[in-house]
């Protein structure tokens, strides 16, 4: 076990490597000159270097003097000593405003994780057991549904019904009109007023994958001999459903669930870009369209991480949960 | 074998023939085809998913062609703006004319309005009294009181000239306003006779129109515009009722509405007109010509939709073209070669299943964006990237199914049977994946058309001039629309949804259909 998790972490670095080689080409390849801004604006303030000299230092200092090849050991040395540099578009270093949004992009998966799980799988499992009836179609349908809803068009759905028609919540924000006058435990709820929903965009459309990856499941293990001779040695069918099928079931789960655990950290690209809420996937969205390139990199970076991170932990939980998997 | 089975079908069985008991005619054969069409057109969902994509190309790829208007036509409309017109001001303060040759300066002005509003009837200045004669409402002649000579008025009706650069007479100004002031109807002034009427309107005596008299000052705003004394004497008639707005039929005939803001700051009013104006029909309401209205740019919804749903379905197929094709080549070699070659393609699999792709597909639009790309060959790249970004998972799919049927022993047959390798690939493995590769392809049709309308819904994938259902939604970006315009975004929010859930639908249907271990 322990030879095969040490296999499988020198692999995610040497892809990891490949990964982040192919987007700092990509990068350099971009025909953004924003380096040739800042040094143009750099150098009209008063008693500063000329352009030239500005431009110098600063192709030096993002180590773009250095072809693709060199440039790129460069970021991997300052990416593994944790010097990700400053970030064009926010100007504060890249990590602090990575540590300013990345809680609430977490904050908001963890919940959107647990309901998740809580509607998801129970759905599931009763339409594979109630197989081929008005039930199972219903929620089959509502769950292919839910996955081909584009996000963008639920979420003007959401704000036309709830903030619009019945003005229950605020059109953008996290925080409301008056949040510096509330006190403390009112400046939370008024943030979680203004959470409720993205949160809701964010499990539904996540919602329908899950509920058909339960049912499948599902139906595979109430096919399985065993359950038949559950069946046939006389358990009412409440316990084998709820005992026997189910528990395995969970196999498949916790390997899926458990792989998407540090994909809580990604942000919601378009839920918080659209309602303006100031997670990872905000920031992260503003960055790369403003051409920031430190920040673009640091999460894409942190993206693979997350991925590379995921497979493993779906990997070992496999070998953890189902103890018919043995890995030499 | 199934082509056999087949041939041997064709000779239709008449009933008068018999047949052996162990004659394979006795028994209705379908061939594997058959049997997957049969399943899957018993499971009523997956036909309504194909019915809804039998509409979407009609209505995508027909609709074009019978719509009455074309892409990018626009339509305008005849829009009533109200444009500044005039500005009128009622005159609060005196006025002043000098009689010919005399000195009537601002100090004497100044001394005379004193006198007025103390009411005294003389004014000494230096020495000089002079006589204040109200001759009419607010209407005074100041006179040399030793002499009586007239050398000035005062007063706060304003005699305009109804033809413009007409300048008149002292004597005329004195018996004009002396006449108006005193409700008079008729004057005489350097030996003529005028008549004025009810509204001001100062005549010659054969009718010809001369002049106004009004309190109020009226300006035209719009240079080079003379505004008709019908005009002004209708507008004073209208500030004096407090009016908000009047109709007025001016000279050519036209009839236009005329609104009256007071600005109590500058204490004057500003006329504007409403003016007809041609402008693009912007946010047009759903008519009789426009089913679903027109969008931002005065261009036909519906039509938009048709064109958007080509853009959007053309695209689909596009990617999954590429990402099946290279997902066939590079999952087919590592599976049919296994050892170093599947190790390798797999290491490279997992590297690009590893890129965070949308993000990548984001910057490389915003990258495109400020290249000012050309629209045309900007929607070819992006079918490009989106198909590249994609072959992994059909490679995956492909070199698993290829790694377990490779084993069977029907292949082990195949080789002892001395079939060639191409022969063995193409003949024998290649078919038997090819159920994955359609239910695959089906579905990843659907999640390439919502990346495509989330990026172009972003403003980074399909651009202006073109249509797409993702750039149409994109105007809900702006509340306003959000709130007012559903024919904006709901229809092409519904076709999206309904497009894609049909796609899947189908695939659903089809990956049950080819399952025979189906129950039904």
């Amino acid at each position: 076990m322990r030879k095969y998790i040490i296999k499988r972490l020198f692999l995610s670095v040497i892809i990891f490597f490949f990964v982040m080689l192919i987007i700092y080409t990509l990068m350099r390849c971009l025909p953004t000159s924003y380096i040739e801004n800042v040094a143009r604006s750099k150098a009209q303030q008063p008693g500063s270097k000329s352009y030239e000299e500005w431009m110098a230092q600063l192709t030096a200092m993002y180590n773009m003097d250095k072809g693709i090849l060199g440039g790129y050991f460069y970021w991997l040395r300052d990416f593994f000593r944790g010097n990700f540099g400053d970030s064009w578009y926010y100007t504060i270093p890249v990590i602090d405003e990575f540590n300013k949004t990345v809680w609430l992009s977490f904050w908001m998966g963890l919940i959107t994780m647990f309901f998740e799980l809580i509607i998801a799988i129970p759905l599931g499992i009763i339409a594979a057991t109630k197989q081929y009836t008005k039930t199972d179609y219903t929620i089959s349908v509502l769950a292919l549904a839910f996955i081909s809803l584009p996000t963008f068009f639920f979420i003007a759905l959401l704000k036309l019904v709830f903030c619009v028609k019945l003005g229950w919540f605020d059109l953008f924000g996290l925080v409301g009109r008056n949040y510096m006058q509330l006190d403390a435990a009112h400046q939370f709820l008024d943030k979680c007023h203004h959470l409720v929903l993205p949160i809701v965009t964010l499990i539904v459309i996540s919602i329908g994958g899950l509920m058909r990856y339960t049912r499948t499941n599902m139906l595979e293990v109430l096919n399985a001999d065993y359950i038949r001779t559950a069946r046939a040695k006389g358990l009412d069918e409440h316990k084998v459903i709820y005992k026997h099928a189910f528990r395995n079931t969970l196999i498949p789960l916790v390997t899926i669930v458990g792989g998407s655990l540090p994909g809580l950290f990604s942000g919601a690209l378009f839920t918080e870009t659209m309602f303006s809420i100031p997670g990872i996937g905000y920031a992260s969205y503003h960055a790369m369209v403003g051409g920031d390139i430190p920040f673009s990199m640091f999460y894409l970076a942190f993206l693979a991480i997350l991925t590379l991170l995921g497979n493993l932990i779906a990997d070992i939980l496999y070998a953890v949960v189902d103890p018919r998997v043995r890995i030499a | 074998m199934n082509e056999d089975l087949e041939k041997k079908e064709v000779p239709a069985a008449s009933e008068e023939e018999q047949y052996s008991l162990n004659d394979d005619r006795r028994v209705k054969v379908l061939s594997p085809g058959a049997m997957v069409a049969k399943r899957f057109f018993r499971n009523r969902i997956a036909v309504v998913g194909l019915c809804i994509l039998a509409f979407m190309f009609i209505f995508s790829f027909i609709g074009g062609i019978i719509s009455p208007y074309k892409e990018n036509q626009q339509f305008y409309r005849i829009d009533i703006q109200n444009k500044e017109y005039a500005g009128a001001v009622k005159n609060t303060e005196f006025r002043y004319a000098a009689a010919p040759d005399q000195k009537f300066d601002s100090i004497i002005q100044a001394q005379v309005v004193l006198a007025t509003t103390k009411k005294q009837d003389t004014v000494t200045y230096r020495d000089v009294t002079y006589g204040v004669i109200e001759e009419g409402k607010d209407f005074y002649r100041v006179t040399l009181a030793d002499t009586d000579t007239t050398i000035g008025l005062a007063y706060k009706d304003i005699v305009t000239p109804s033809v413009e650069g007409t300048n008149f007479s002292f004597d005329f100004i004195f018996n004009a306003l002396k006449a108006y002031t005193n409700d008079g109807t008729s004057f005489t002034a350097d030996g003529k006779n005028y008549v004025i009427d009810e509204d001001g309107g100062v005549f010659s005596s054969d009718g010809d129109e001369l002049a106004f008299i009004s309190r109020y000052v009226i300006q035209t705003i719009v240079p080079g515009q003379f505004l008709s004394r019908a005009f002004q004497e209708e507008l004073a008639a209208e500030l004096e009722a407090g009016a908000d707005s009047f109709v007025f039929t001016d000279v050519d005939g036209v009839e236009s509405e005329y609104i009256i803001d007071y600005k109590p700051d500058v204490k004057n009013w500003k006329i504007r007109r409403a003016t007809e104006t041609r402008v693009y029909d912007t946010y047009g309401q759903p008519s009789r010509e426009h089913p679903l209205g027109t969008d931002r740019n005065g261009m036909d919804m519906l039509t938009r939709l048709m064109y958007g749903g080509r853009v959007s379905l053309i695209i689909g197929f596009i990617v999954e073209l590429i990402a099946t094709f290279l997902g066939i080549i590079m999952g087919g070699l590592a599976g049919y070669f296994g050892k170093w070659v599947d190790n390798l393609i797999m290491r490279i699999v997992d590297i690009f299943y590893c890129i965070p792709s949308m993000p990548v597909i984001i910057i490389i639009g915003a990258a495109m964006d400020a290249m000012n790309m050309d629209p045309k060959l900007r929607m070819v790249y992006l079918m490009l990237i989106l198909g590249f970004l994609g072959w992994p998972g059909m490679a995956r799919l492909i070199r698993g199914q290829i790694l377990s049927l490779r084993e069977q022993e029907f292949m082990t047959a195949t080789e002892a049977g001395g079939i060639s390798v191409s022969r063995r690939i193409f003949k024998h493995l290649v078919p038997n994946v090819i159920p994955q590769i359609i239910v695959s392809v089906t579905m990843g049709i659907g999640g390439t058309i919502i990346t495509e309308a989330s990026l172009s819904f972003l403003g980074l994938g399909v651009k202006y001039p073109f249509a797409s259902w993702g750039n149409i939604i994109n105007d809900v970006n702006n509340t306003f629309v959000l709130q007012h315009y559903w024919f904006i975004w709901i229809p092409a929010g519904a076709l999206l949804l309904l497009t894609v859930l049909a796609w899947n639908l189908v695939g659903d249907g089809l990956r049950d259909a080819f399952d025979p271990k189906m129950k039904r």
